[in-house]
């Protein structure tokens, strides 16, 4: 059985950038939003330091400083026109939160409190900044609420726990999705004039990871599967301070407010690698130094960790300031950040790549950025390239506000002038024959020891550090999972919240997009932010600045092309904090 | 790979309307870190012993609200409970006084109904400026800061026996979110919160039992904040 329903705009995702698109879309015509989740769990509320925005609320601040630090952090792959934009409408951005409730810290005087955070400085690199509005170590969790509320004054329509498995073209506009409703694996057609991805990250490709169980690159392997590449995939993040093993985050903001990191000699080792902003380095370069603290030795008894160090700050104030993450620390590794420091790594935590859009949040083919009629996308799925190589710490809430904001006003446009697709006969052809390949399939193969070999070599081979022998074993590992992934087999036959089929499913979207990133990482014969080369350690802006888009061969192989990084008024220069 | 595995059974209530009206109890025996999650021991027996068994999961750490259980008889986020406290054998059912739908999987409708009643949105139509906030003191903020840590996980709701016995009552999650705008200096809709909780579905139908702040994955006062709404509604003028 199939629905059909018709919107003039859909918004894929209910996290940050879906539901701040849906508050603006809905000024145009009518909205739906569809998530495989509801709406609350999306992962934005896991967001815990803050979103930076040049108030001057507490130091002398300008739009333009955040702009030079969003470029340099992101080793000049940042598009500079887009960075210009996101900075000098944060401003806006925030106080719109404020005036819708967002419950931000404050100063004794009342105005919004502001923090330090990694790689936000003071005129060009002077020394850390107080840049971060925030609400505890909430943030996240503080914006997806103050969104979803406001999604509710405004009536906004929900599909909650529905899954888009399939993006219907035709003549090259997007005219809808196909969707699987869980509790009743009823196929839904959604027919829209516009629809915009907002589904999020993919950091479950790796094995320590900061993301939630949802996070498997749905959105942008859909996008790929259509055609349309993806950007600097290779291009992806990993936080220096994720709990020991688990991955779990510690916010950058228990070093905002003053915690160090210690190696096993006890010693705060940062001094050397970034000796003006020391443990407040952007998260590439600390991650890397952890790398090579544990490389020589220094690991904390040797072992492949070292400690995040607060006991010698007030008590009064890691409570105040720091609740959630001093709380982790105690229920996941049983340590009392209090007394005794507090064992991390290095976590998969942000993809900067993704579906490539302009700063209206289409959707964009190519080197010459054609717009894809009805498409657009936005947050971490997309790639607009504000973070270029490295997404500075507090920059994605702003991203997923600025242009979430921008991709649904465009559509709210958008819709007024355009008419619905036409009626796409065979929609859920495809959907049907993905579901029916898992379901009655006769293999042998489990999709969890898939996803785990999967993710323990991408982590391992894709990780803080590459090199041509790791990436290049990496794609024969991939190339056999996939043959296995085609021989899974489901036992829920069921058609009542079949999660085992949709991780099944999911496991096709995580395959497809690590693809994309080691074949990104492999071709990028440099090193630049997060994507660090061990065989190239260095920058080559003479071949490498620019952006790669990775498309989808027909035989399912990898084809990588190249366009030019949009510059400003920021030349390249070397990467000293 | 981990260490010092030890076996844990998971007793876990069954219930799929596709197989049959009735529930069941199925037990899974597997093998565990003493640090590892409950969620992950789920996950254990969902990947590798029974695919079939339903339960919702996102962040796996306590954030987004998704996995909520009746574990051992007490209310928890599987992903903030370590196997550790329950020794070799843990007893794990879906939340109470919402309708099951299969396994643990709990019909949520019922609980965002309830949320959605309350007006949970500021309201303030007075124009203010672009660029600049309203201001609220330290003081002003500290008045609702405990409500605003809701996750909406339904934990305390779904404890409450006033809720399993009417399912008309909005229970203690919405009242918390209604307490945090109605205590926010920058929200003029108190009166109107106020008079929709002092109906008869709303905070008088309160025993205080304070299953709900026990309960409270976010530690948050659940039963003060529910007190406070009370003692708004027979002493304040709105």
């Amino acid at each position: 059985m199939t629905t059909t329903h018709s919107f003039d705009a859909l918004i894929i995702g209910a996290g940050g950038a879906g539901l701040r698109a849906a508050i603006e879309a809905i000024g145009g015509g009518d909205v739906a939003v569809i998530s495989k989740l509801y709406p609350t769990r999306s992962h934005t509320g896991a967001a815990q330091g803050g979103m930076c925005a040049a108030l001057a609320n507490v130091e002398e601040d300008s739009p333009e400083w955040h702009t030079f630090d969003t470029v340099k952090g992101g080793d000049y792959l940042v598009d500079q026109p887009a960075a210009q934009i996101m900075c000098n409408e944060a401003v806006e951005a925030v106080y719109e939160l404020e005036h819708w409730g967002l419950p931000f810290n404050r100063t004794p005087e009342g105005l919004l409190d502001q923090r330090r955070f990694g790689g936000h400085t003071r005129n060009h690199g002077e020394g850390p900044v107080r840049r971060a509005v925030y609400s505890a170590d909430r943030t996240g969790h503080m914006i997806l609420q103050t969104l979803y509320q406001q999604c509710i004054k405004r009536d906004v329509r929900f599909f909650n726990e529905f899954y888009v498995m399939d993006l219907l073209m035709e003549d090259g506009a997007c005219v809808g999705v196909v969707a699987y409703e869980l509790a009743t694996a009823e196929l839904h057609v959604f027919r829209a004039k516009a629809i915009l991805f907002a589904t999020g990250g993919y950091g479950r490709i790796f094995n320590v990871t900061s993301n939630a169980h949802a996070l498997t690159g749905d959105g942008p392997a859909l996008a790929y599967r259509a055609g349309i590449p993806l950007e600097d995939m290779e291009m992806y993040q990993f936080h220096p301070t994720g709990i020991y093993k688990m991955g779990i985050l510690l916010s950058e903001a228990v070093r905002g407010e003053g915690g160090l990191l210690r190696n096993g000699d006890g010693e705060r080792f940062m001094e050397r690698y970034a000796p003006t902003v020391k443990d407040l380095a952007p998260r590439d370069l600390v991650s890397r130094a952890i790398y090579q603290e544990i490389k020589e030795g220094r690991g904390i008894d040797g072992k492949d960790y070292v400690h995040l160090d607060v006991t010698h700050l007030p008590p009064e104030l890691i409570e105040a300031k720091l609740p959630d993450v001093t709380e982790f620390a105690r229920i996941y590794l049983g340590v009392e950040p209090t007394t005794e420091g507090v064992p991390i790594q290095p976590t998969a935590h942000y993809a900067m790549g993704g579906i490539p859009t302009n700063t209206d949040g289409q959707v964009v083919l190519g080197a010459d950025e054609i717009p894809v009629p009805g498409l657009y996308a936005a947050g971490e799925c997309a790639c607009v390239s504000v973070h270029g190589a490295n997404r500075l710490g507090t920059n994605s809430l702003l991203d997923i506000v600025v242009f979430g904001r921008r991709g649904g006003r465009h559509m709210a446009d958008y819709v007024k002038n355009v008419s619905l697709g036409g009626k796409i006969s065979d929609a859920t052809e495809q959907t049907k024959a993905d579901l029916d390949r898992l379901l009655t399939g006769n293999g042998t193969e489990n999709v969890a020891d898939i996803r785990k070999e999967m993710q323990v070599e991408m982590f391992d081979k894709a990780g803080v550090v590459r090199t041509a022998e790791s990436l290049t074993e990496l794609q024969g590992i991939l190339s056999k999972l996939r043959e296995r992934a085609d021989h899974v087999v489901v036992q829920d036959k069921g058609s009542l919240f079949n999660t085992e089929l949709m991780e099944a499913w999911e496991l096709g979207c995580l395959l497809d997009v690590a693809d994309t990133l080691a074949a990104g990482a492999l071709a990028r014969d440099e090193s630049r932010g997060g994507h660090f080369r061990e065989d190239f350690p260095l920058r080559d802006d003479e071949n490498w600045l620019k952006h790669s888009l990775a498309y989808r061969e027909d035989s399912g192989s990898v084809r990588l092309d190249f366009k030019p990084v949009k510059m400003g008024p920021y030349a390249p220069m070397e990467r000293k904090y | 790979m981990a260490t010092n595995q030890v076996e844990l059974t998971l007793k876990i209530r069954r219930y799929n309307p596709e197989v049959g009206e009735k529930p069941w109890w199925d037990e899974f025996t597997v093998k565990v870190d003493p640090m590892d999650r409950l969620l992950d021991a789920l996950n254990e027996v969902k990947w590798y012993h029974d695919g079939t068994l339903a339960f919702r999961r996102s962040c796996a750490h306590g954030i987004c609200g998704s996995d909520a259980m009746l574990i051992n008889g007490v209310n928890a986020l599987a992903c903030k409970v370590l196997v550790s406290q329950y020794g070799s054998k843990v007893t794990i059912e879906p939340i109470r006084g919402l309708p099951v739908l299969k396994d643990l999987i709990v019909d949520m409708e019922p609980f965002f109904d309830g949320y959605k009643s309350v007006l949970p949105y500021l309201i303030n139509d007075e124009p203010v400026a672009d660029d600049k906030e309203r201001i609220q003191t330290p003081e002003q903020h500290a008045k609702f800061e405990d409500s605003t840590k809701c996750i909406l996980c339904a934990a305390c709701t779904t404890s409450c026996p006033i809720y399993w016995a009417d399912g008309s009552y909005v229970g203690p999650a919405a009242i918390v979110n209604a307490h945090r705008f109605i205590n926010d200096s920058r929200d003029t809709g108190a009166a109107e919160r106020l008079r929709i909780l002092s109906e008869k579905t709303g905070v008088f139908r309160c025993r205080t039992t304070f299953n709900c702040t026990e309960v409270c994955p976010k530690g948050i006062k659940v039963t003060k904040a529910v007190q406070d709404v009370k003692r708004a509604i027979l002493f304040e003028k709105y």
